[in-house]
């Protein structure tokens, strides 16, 4: 078949993928319930976050504190049945947006129709930051410069996405022994990563790269890496009515958004999204979630965490780095500024 | 402070002509700051800016004396830039004759230093004209390819609305070898629009008797407004001091650089008189300055400021050499150095000599691996489960991108990096490494069959063997022979090495330790003993051993003696 076929029967192939997981989001928004519906007061420039969550009630306090301190305006959240006061504390929140549902995690694609309905309906036009309740974007310069800046660069830029991998971060000894107290940053206790031990493969079909490893790659899939979970994401999006994520926040159609990496020898800018979840709260919570099995992939993963941590302990390792700012990522090469000088 | 200034304006009096066509409210503020030290402002607001923005400009403005430039649209890369700064130089010099220079501004221009001292420097620098203008033929100006091409071509078309057509019609050009002819008189040259000229120079400019000719030929230049002053100037000036009193920087996309509240100290150290672009929200640079310099008669040096904004454009272009990431994942030879520092590749070496690594460890001080692409699992320096970076021992893992994991370990490793390799190893990165520039190959052919020598195998496994891990060291040694190897390469056979061990190993040290390293005890030479007989073997079982050295020589070495009796004489091998 010649080489210019293939493209064009692709590009069908993917259109008609991505029109099909639209009309998913869209069929899936009847499952959503407003509980606070403030969408109205979402001004033309703000820069919004959208997050699935549920019984995360201990986390919220520091997750939305922290991202507003970045410079986010509005929050979109999805409650997924939560019975842990999580909506109650949410609804009360002036900038957050709130919906209930009790439908399956799993049939909703892992939470993404339902994301992929609020920034179908509320996204155009703005900036969206896509999340979980345990991750927090770290991009250069941010400790002086807001969130605010670097969409404004991104944007005199003619960058429409931007990456930001998912870093594994853990505690130095058992993860249940320093107890996570609501409001406190949980990079006190989960200090340290992983820092140079990434294998990366480039996915043809969309374009983004698939990352592996981490922490949870060397202790629990050594065996069988190609089923460790993906490290790539691309949370930051200017969004328009025609894009969706089609897996997690891993990669997101049309194809044109995965191509956040330079293929020349070049640097673009991304940055991390740092993964606060081997904290005491895990254990309890992989538990729970292995009995709901609504996780990725069967949760194997939680299968794989429970037996892990309980035969090893820990993730720490002498080659363990201790997180201090962006530039010490920068130097590891986690991250670039690009040309965002 | 006020008084002072108005002595200096009966010899100097500045003009500023203004540019804006967002964020009006930051630059009215800035046109009152420029108009409050006595200069005379004259503002053009892009006809695309809302109506009741520019009446609240307007009023912000009232009492400074502010002229209003009839408003056009300006797109960026067209004559519209240029013609909008000539109206507002021309309503300036009318309205004010005791002008003595004009100096060009954004509404996102940001004085660093009181204009009072932008003033006495112009003082004391009279007739200057402070106006970037390199000649065009002179390439290494523009960052976007299009240098003196700007001059000789068409640009009908939007750069930014109508890319495609641009980009064709470019090319058309080219092709047909379409060129415009340059107005007699002009050499092209380039520079940064924001300028500052005499205000003599400036009104023989604007009232060139040949206006309407440069003026028409302008209009269909790519950019003019980093062209036409720059190019006219060079007609008019007694004097040009051939740089910007603006301190700015367009990256590779052609978009200027955007100052940030970090770049404070940066900017204050760079004594510019003028700072652009500056970020919007960047509420601290804008409370800074301007600020009185402790010296008021500093000379500006930008040279830090650009060697900031230099070293962004070469991570942007280039990148960290041996880094694969999120945002760097380059293609195969385009990685601009493969891997990030020199790295040594003992290739059969570590089947002659058992203790090779604690011996490269202490006389070279390199973190000697052991095979690190051996099929069950990467071999660390002592036996670590877990490598530099953190990298897993898992063959599982590594072989999922074995480019990346070399990298990493080469990226992450404090010391050089040394490891074992030979052909019982994965051979997925000998493309890689062979033309690799940082690869240090130290090459032993044959050394794979000391193994299987002591191996205490039945033969049939051996011959087996033997085969299989021939087939691989001779695809090895195909790609070393090829053209296009970049690699240091060292290459001995298996004879050579029995027949001098000594020798090779001081080789490989002076070589990665030129400066004479502490004298160590070489490593011993693993038993050779019926090796002879091995080959002879499985040369009579079909197999042809190969590239192990001159096989008399092999002979004579490894057999005692007493032991040597008449064999048939094979070819060397």
């Amino acid at each position: 078949m010649p080489r210019w076929l293939k493209r064009f029967r692709r590009r069908l192939r993917l259109r008609a993928r991505r029109q099909g997981y639209l009309l998913r989001a869209i069929r899936s928004s009847r499952c959503l319930s407003a509980v606070a519906d403030r969408t109205r007061s979402i001004a033309p420039r703000a820069i919004l976050c959208l997050a699935t969550l549920r019984n995360e009630r201990i986390r919220l306090p520091y997750f939305l504190d922290y991202h507003r301190h970045l410079g986010i305006d509005h929050f979109l959240i999805v409650d997924n049945g939560s019975d842990d006061g999580s909506r109650e504390w949410l609804a009360a929140q002036p900038d957050v947006s709130l919906w209930t549902t009790t439908a399956s995690y799993r049939e909703s694609r892992f939470g993404m129709d339902w994301i992929n309905w609020l920034l179908f309906r509320h996204g155009t036009g703005h900036w969206c930051l896509t999340v979980d309740p345990d991750e927090f974007l770290v991009y250069p310069h941010c400790g002086s410069r807001p969130l605010r800046a670097l969409t404004d660069w991104l944007d005199s830029s003619a960058i429409r996405s931007f990456s930001a991998m998912l870093l594994d971060m853990y505690p130095q000894g058992p993860i249940a022994a320093q107890p996570y107290a609501e409001g406190q940053d949980p990079f006190e206790i989960a200090s340290w990563f992983d820092p140079a031990n990434y294998t990366i493969r480039k996915n043809g079909e969309y374009g983004n790269l698939w990352i592996q490893g981490g922490p949870r790659a060397r202790a629990f899939f050594a065996d069988d890496p190609v089923r460790a979970p993906a490290l790539n994401k691309i949370p930051l999006v200017r969004w328009r009515r025609h894009y969706v994520y089609v897996s997690s926040t891993h990669m997101l159609l049309p194809r044109g958004l995965n191509l956040v990496y330079d293929e020349n020898g070049g640097e673009k800018a991304s940055g991390v999204l740092l993964h606060a979840k081997f904290l005491s709260t895990f254990a309890e919570k992989s538990a729970e979630e292995m009995q709901r099995g609504q996780h990725y992939a069967d949760s194997r993963e939680y299968l794989a965490y429970h037996q892990g941590l309980q035969d090893q302990g820990d993730f720490w390792c002498p080659q363990s780095q201790r997180y201090r700012d962006w530039r010490q990522l920068e130097d590891l090469g986690l991250i670039s500024r690009g040309n965002w000088a | 402070m006020r008084g002072d200034g108005r002595r200096q304006d009966r010899i100097m009096r500045l003009g500023v002509v203004m540019l804006c066509h967002d964020n009006l409210p930051l630059a009215a503020r800035l046109a009152r700051l420029w108009a409050d030290s006595g200069a005379a402002v004259a503002i053009h607001v892009d006809a695309r800016c809302g109506a009741p923005a520019v009446a609240a400009l307007w009023e912000g403005l009232a009492g400074t004396g502010a002229l209003p430039v009839p408003r056009r649209s300006c797109e960026w890369g067209t004559f519209s830039l240029v013609a909008a700064t000539l109206d507002a130089a021309q309503a300036l010099l009318a309205a004010h004759d005791d002008l003595t220079h004009v100096i060009t501004v954004s509404g996102s221009c940001l004085p660093l230093r009181p204009p009072a001292e932008l003033l006495a420097w112009l003082a004391r620098h009279p007739g200057c004209d402070f106006i970037e203008s390199v000649n065009a033929l002179d390439v290494g100006w523009s960052v976007g390819g299009l240098n003196e091409e700007r001059f000789t071509l068409h640009f009908p078309f939007s750069f930014r609305r109508q890319r495609r057509l641009f980009d064709r019609y470019v090319q058309l050009q080219r092709r047909f070898g379409i060129r415009r002819r340059i107005p007699e008189g002009l050499v092209p040259h380039l520079g940064s629009q924001w300028w500052c000229l005499t205000a003599t120079t400036l009104r023989a400019i604007l009232a060139d008797p040949r206006r309407g000719e440069f003026d028409r030929y302008f209009r269909y230049v790519w950019i003019p407004d980093e062209s036409y002053f720059q190019t006219l100037v060079r007609r008019h000036s007694l004097q040009v001091e051939s740089r910007s009193l603006t301190v700015s920087k367009f990256d590779t996309q052609g978009k200027p650089y955007v100052f940030y509240d970090d770049h404070r100290d940066l900017l204050a150290a760079s004594h510019g008189f003028i700072a652009r672009k500056i970020w919007p929200g960047a509420a601290g640079l804008y409370a800074h300055f301007p600020r009185p310099s402790q010296d008021p008669a500093t000379e500006p040096d930008p040279e830090r400021v650009e060697a900031v904004l230099e070293a962004a454009a070469i991570r942007r272009q280039l990148g960290r050499p041996g880094l694969y990431m999120q945002s760097r994942f380059p293609a195969k030879d385009r990685e601009n150095g493969k891997t990030a520092a020199p790295y040594a590749v003992m290739y059969g070496l570590g089947d002659l000599f058992p203790g090779l690594g604690d011996w490269l460890a202490a006389c070279a001080g390199i973190a000697a691996h052991g095979h690190l692409f051996a099929r069950d699992e990467a071999e660390f320096a002592d036996g670590a489960s877990i490598g530099p970076g953190a990298l897993s021992a898992s063959a599982a893992i590594r072989d999922l991108d074995p480019q990346g994991f070399l990298a990493s370990l080469i990226r992450s490793s404090p010391d050089v990096v040394g490891f074992l390799y030979s052909p019982r190893d994965r051979q997925e990165l000998n493309w890689f490494m062979a033309t690799d520039p940082n690869a240090r190959l130290y090459v032993v052919t044959g050394a794979w069959m000391l193994p299987l020598l002591h191996s205490g195998m039945p033969f049939d496994d051996v011959r087996r063997m033997a085969a299989r891990i021939q087939r691989a060291e001779i695809a090895f040694l195909d790609i070393l022979d090829s053209v296009w190897v970049k690699g240091r390469v060292r290459r001995w056979t298996l004879a050579d090495v029995i027949a001098d061990p000594a020798g090779v190993l001081e080789t490989i040290r002076l070589d990665l330790a030129p400066d004479n390293g502490p004298a160590c005890p070489l490593p011993s030479l693993r038993d050779v003993t019926g090796l002879v007989a091995l080959l002879r073997r499985l040369r009579n079982a079909g197999l042809r051993p190969r590239r192990m050295g001159d096989h008399r020589k092999l002979r004579a070495l490894t057999t005692p003696p007493a032991a040597q009796t008449a064999t048939p004489k094979g070819p060397a091998t």
